[in-house]
């Protein structure tokens, strides 16, 4: 098969689909023999070859009646914390391991409408809990870069099939960081819009004040393309921004005014928080995204300094509010209506702990814990409220920024992608949430967008990403800035170098084989 | 403040967990070392700072949308109860309720 | 507040009541509220909290406890919070309830009432919007209990009153007053037997000036008759055990109607600690003053009010009024009535007497009485003209309530109870009677009175009844000069 038709992206494949040079069925074919090639990455949860030819032969049947709609038969895959009609849904738990969902999610619903074909379920932490996709009870994601590496997380199996070429798309969820920090590690493009703009109705939900779908591709363009379609108003979903659609390939496109040839971001004010530049910053990561943010200026962009103050509270502030939505959301859990239920029991009582003990993971139980006491009895105002203030300090902090800059620019993570299968203590991993931490809580747009690699010994040939971030519906301003850097350089085109046919780096062979690598408590 | 391994206890329990004594000895000492952080959140003033329940309502009002009081529903039980534990008549079954 | 004492101690009773409030899908929902339906067919999927479903709220629930708000005169929050109430049960399928904690969409109000001629006056802490849990059915199902959801997302108003009451007749009668309103309000259907409207019953006992005692709260009261019943036997319960010196520990108790006991729930033996925070799914409810405005503008007049005026216009004593004022629709055949024959103080014996025994019997509401304002109201002209008596007026009420016929005047002749008015006739009777009973004339002008009635009697039996008394009497007084 072409790798030619692989390796192209959503809209060079949608401009050869409406031009018939290529079925949707040839497609949906070429991408499943690369997806079968590549199982050992551990990306997809749930494949079903015959609904996804089906619905490229509907795909193929609309597009021989003429019918032009922009992603029309560009394969694509889900998050696995989308609830669908055809493909299990597991969010990664055993919980819902073979739950048949019977309706699909408003995103998944809405991309099928626009011709989309789904290749399948993607594998993420469990219920998108976890930065490096090892809370899976289905086994971690390698990344397509070093197969010795986590892709990030949560939506780990997203970021490294987008990376692998095994789709040109697909689509992710963001509470904590959960698009950005894995499309960093993996070197694709990813976008989590504000909060209200995609319908979280049919998102298995884990922090519902937090929760946004997004998506990632290999280009700002590509973003564009799935965000317009998947986006806009659900009256399912009470949460929902009531927006007129929009058109973010357009807004992509749209000149600054003033903006001269080769100076597309001429009086773009680009923000730089000192607190996203710390010293304790990874070398690399700091060099890649300051070469960036060069580009940047390059071509057009100013570089102002500015200040968010509460960067750091953002982890005790996220991690309070996070796990006591969690541990509300997970109570559905409980054995009676579907998914898991413990195989022996004494009573009801027994059913219930014995059911939730068994059906959730360590990082699950553990969020769970820290939800549950922070919202008991005598605690609420000390953690969730005071939470909940910093939470709007911390929204008042960026809108001071805004008054400044127009985005704002800094690195996704601390460090690129680290070794899988460490036992890292899970505060670790809380920490190196941090650049994320604060655009999420705000409910603010952000972006990945690939910046180059790491150069140093250790981590040498890691893509990282440069975190750009908007203010409320601001998502057409971030895609542009990010294509503009895209028509400049080519971090983004960068294939992962024959990672998909080299062995494993040594010393992580013991991760290879260890499915479900968080399942015991770790440290 | 110092989490106690009876707190980890009575929290277990209100979440309905049961967490082997490996498992609790785990909650006590990352919990522990997870509250240590948020003791930093606890400091700040944060007097006459309204919540921010909902991000949107940082920069505009934020109203509950109502939707008119009629029925959309039909009966889907056969695909609702498909991926149920155990069902019996239409009913879910559970060890008995005592009330 | 009375004095009322049981065994020389004070009772403190607080209600907190739950409305079924009757809109047709569910408060978060598109699911059908209907009752009855097969076990879970509706149920939806947001109903059953099947991943990824998400709330969204019904502005008819919102409406109906905005009608309920200005009916008790309390504030109409105009901004309110929905929060989860976390549990673990098999009828909560979410493990949690969605309710509103701190900030409630109806807030204070009061309710006034009549017990027996006593003026009395409930205060009301709040009215908030929740939705109801689904239903644990205990046949045994091989040793387990089956869950049936179809309840589940039904839209409540929980309506909590200050601890005012002080004894079960006057609970009872607070209960009573707050069912009819909501039922006149038409925003709960008031069908007890279906656990439409239910009632907690949080009940203490003190030495009269004492603080409060330690109250135990017993759950799902679903009949005027158990409400009573229970609150009584606990009030005994708790004396007994005050007088052999033990404490009131709190507690949530269930009454068994087969014994006549209240016992401690077991699944609320361990402390519950809700954990109650707002619901992210669910931005604040804001309530605009226009909408207000508006859902005023379509209120009924209250039945309070009614009652005033009725008392005052129709001339009608309290507890007639009171009984014209028992629903909305009893009120409408009373005015109807009224207004088709003008006689209010006899439309109103007529339904508190033939009417409300005949549907007492035949266990009917009043909009099921085959009998209509309009037969009601000429059957009473035709009384007040003479043209029929009492006696003769029940028969043809017997005969338009069993349908033998449905038009007053032509009964009347059909059988036969016409009044005679024909003097020219009646005379001639009387002239009879008066030849044919010498020796009660004479009595009679001896003085005997009771000569006379014999005399009426003679010339009501002669006329085979259809003489009217009155006139009758008046034509012997005047023959016999």
């Amino acid at each position: 098969m072409s790798g030619g038709l692989t390796d192209a992206g959503v809209a060079e494949l949608a401009r050869r689909l409406r031009a018939r040079e290529v079925s949707a069925q040839e497609l949906a074919q070429a991408f499943g023999q690369r997806i079968e090639a590549q199982a050992a990455l551990g990306a997809f949860l749930a494949r079903d070859e015959a609904l996804t030819l089906e619905q490229a032969r509907a795909a193929d049947a609309r597009l021989a009646a003429g019918d032009a709609a922009p992603l029309l038969g560009v394969p694509i895959a889900h998050k696995d914390i989308f609830v669908t009609r055809g493909w299990p849904t597991t969010a990664g738990s055993k919980m819902l391991q073979g739950y048949q969902s019977p309706f699909d999610a408003t995103v998944v619903q809405r991309l099928a409408e626009a011709g989309c074909v789904t290749l399948g379920k993607l594998n993420c932490d469990e219920f998108a809990m976890g930065s490096a996709n090892e809370n899976s009870a289905y086994g971690p994601v390698r990344n397509p870069w070093d197969r010795g590496r986590v892709p990030g997380g949560s939506s780990g199996g997203t970021a490294a099939a987008v990376a692998a070429r095994l789709l040109p798309a697909a689509t992710g969820t963001d509470t904590g960081g959960s698009i950005r920090q894995p499309a960093s590690f993996c070197g694709v493009t990813g976008i989590k819009p504000t909060y209200g703009v995609c319908s979280r109705y049919g998102m298995v939900a884990f922090a519902s004040s937090l929760d946004q779908a997004g998506v990632m591709a290999r280009s700002a363009e590509d973003c564009a393309l799935l965000l317009s379609a998947m986006s806009g108003f659900d009256a399912r979903d009470a949460t929902s921004a009531q927006r007129p659609p929009q058109d973010y390939a357009q807004a992509m496109r749209t000149a600054r005014q003033g903006a001269a040839a080769g100076k597309p971001l001429q009086g773009l004010r680009i923000g730089l928080p000192q607190e996203f530049f710390p010293a304790a910053l990874a070398a690399d990561v700091g060099g890649a995204v300051r070469a960036a943010l060069a580009e940047l200026q390059k071509l057009g962009a100013t570089l102002v300094d500015v200040s968010l103050p509460r960067t750091e509270l953002s982890i005790p502030v996220y991690y309070i509010i996070a796990p006591a939505e969690a541990s509300s959301n997970l109570s559905r859990f409980d054995g009676v209506k579907f998914g898991f239920r413990a195989a022996e029991y004494a009573d009801l009582l027994d059913m219930y702990k014995k059911t939730r003990a068994q059906g959730f993971g360590a990082e699950v139980k553990r969020r769970i814990m820290i939800g549950t006491y922070v919202l008991s009895h005598g605690y609420y105002d000390a953690y969730y409220l005071q939470a909940q203030k910093l939470r709007r300090m911390i929204a008042d902090d960026f809108q001071a920024c805004f008054e400044r800059c127009d985005l704002i620019a800094g690195p996704v993570a601390p460090s690129v992608a680290w070794a899988l299968g460490q036992q890292r203590d899970p505060l670790q991993d809380y920490l190196a949430d941090i650049f994320t931490l604060p655009a999420s809580l705000a409910g603010l747009p952000g972006m990945s967008v690939p910046a180059g690699f790491a150069a140093s010994a250790g981590s040498g040939g890691l893509p990282v990403g440069l975190q750009l971030i908007g203010n409320y519906f601001q998502e057409g301003a971030l895609l542009h800035a990010a294509h503009a850097l895209q028509q400049a350089t080519d971090w983004h085109l960068k294939e992962p170098p024959g990672s998909l046919r080299s062995p494993p780096p040594e010393g992580v062979s013991a991760a290879w084989e260890r499915p479900g690598a968080a399942e015991e408590p770790t440290l | 403040m110092a989490l106690t391994p009876q707190d980890v206890g009575r929290i277990a329990h209100l979440a309905r967990l049961e967490l082997s004594a490996a498992e609790e000895a785990a909650m006590l000492q990352q919990i522990g070392g997870f509250f240590g952080i948020v003791e930093r959140m606890s400091a700040v003033d944060t007097g006459g700072v309204e919540p921010l329940y909902t991000p949107l309502s940082a920069v505009q009002a934020v109203a509950l949308r109502l939707r008119d009081d009629v029925v959309t529903e039909g009966d889907e039980r056969a695909a609702n109860q498909r991926s149920a534990p155990l069902v019996e008549d239409g009913l879910f079954l559970v060890p008995k309720v005592i009330e | 507040m009375s004095a009322l004492l049981i065994r020389g101690y004070e009772v403190v009773i607080g209600l907190e009541t739950h409305a079924q409030l009757s809109t047709a899908s569910k408060i978060f929902s598109g699911a059908a509220t209907a009752f009855g339906a097969e076990p879970n067919t509706q149920a939806c999927a947001v109903d059953l909290a099947l991943p990824g479903t998400l709330p969204v709220m019904n502005r008819g629930a919102v409406e109906r406890a905005i009608r309920f708000g200005l009916a008790v005169g309390a504030t109409i929050a105009p901004l309110s919070i929905f929060a989860r109430k976390n549990y673990f049960y098999p009828d909560l399928p979410k493990g949690y309830q969605i309710s509103q904690y701190e900030i409630p969409v109806v807030q204070g109000g009061r309710v006034d009432f009549l017990l027996g001629e006593q003026k009395k006056s409930v205060r009301l802490t709040r009215a908030h919007l929740e939705e109801d849990a689904g239903k644990s059915l205990h046949e045994d199902y091989h040793g387990q209990s089956g869950i049936d959801l179809n309840r589940a997302g039904t839209p409540l108003l929980e309506i909590v009153s200050e601890p005012d009451m002080r004894g079960s007749a006057e609970a009872v009668a607070y209960a009573r007053a707050l069912h009819t309103l909501v039922v006149w309000l038409a925003i709960c259907d008031g069908n007890m037997q279906e656990g439409s409207f239910r009632c907690d019953a949080n009940v203490s006992v003190r030495k009269p000036g004492a603080p409060l005692g330690t109250r135990r709260e017993i759950k799902n009261l679903n009949s005027f008759r158990f409400l009573q019943q229970a609150i009584d036997f606990e009030i005994q319960w708790q004396i007994d055990r005050l007088e052999d010196g033990l404490a009131i520990e709190q507690a949530t108790v269930l009454f068994n109607p087969d014994t006549g006991e209240t016992r401690a729930m077991r699944s609320k033996e361990d402390a519950q600690d809700y954990r109650y925070f707002p619901d992210p799914d669910l931005p604040p409810l804001v309530i605009a003053p226009d909408w207000v405005a508006r859902v005023q503008g379509d209120m009924p007049e209250l039945p309070a009010v009614m009652a005033a005026r009725l008392q005052r216009d129709d001339a009608l004593p309290a507890d007639d009024a009171a009984m014209m004022t028992q629903s909305l629709p009893f009120a409408r055949f009373y005015e109807a009535t009224r207004d088709a024959c003008g006689q209010p103080k006899l439309a109103a014996n007529w339904l508190m007497g033939e009417v409300s025994k005949r549907l007492n019997a035949a266990g009917l509401s009043i909009e099921a009485a085959p009998v209509s304002p309009a037969q009601l109201a000429a059957l009473i002209a035709r009384v007040v003209d003479g043209t029929v008596s009492n006696n003769g007026a029940r028969q043809v009420f017997e005969a338009l309530w069993s349908g033998d016929g449905s038009e007053v005047d032509a009964l009347i002749e059909a059988k036969g109870l016409k009044q005679m008015n024909d003097s020219g006739a009646l005379a001639a009777i009387v002239a009879e009677v008066i030849a044919a009973n010498a020796k009660s004339v004479d009595e009679y002008r001896a003085g005997k009175d009771k000569a006379f009635n014999a005399l009426v009697g003679q010339v009501m039996k002669a006329s085979r009844g259809k003489a009217n008394p009155a006139q009758a009497s008046e034509l012997l007084k005047k023959a016999l000069g």
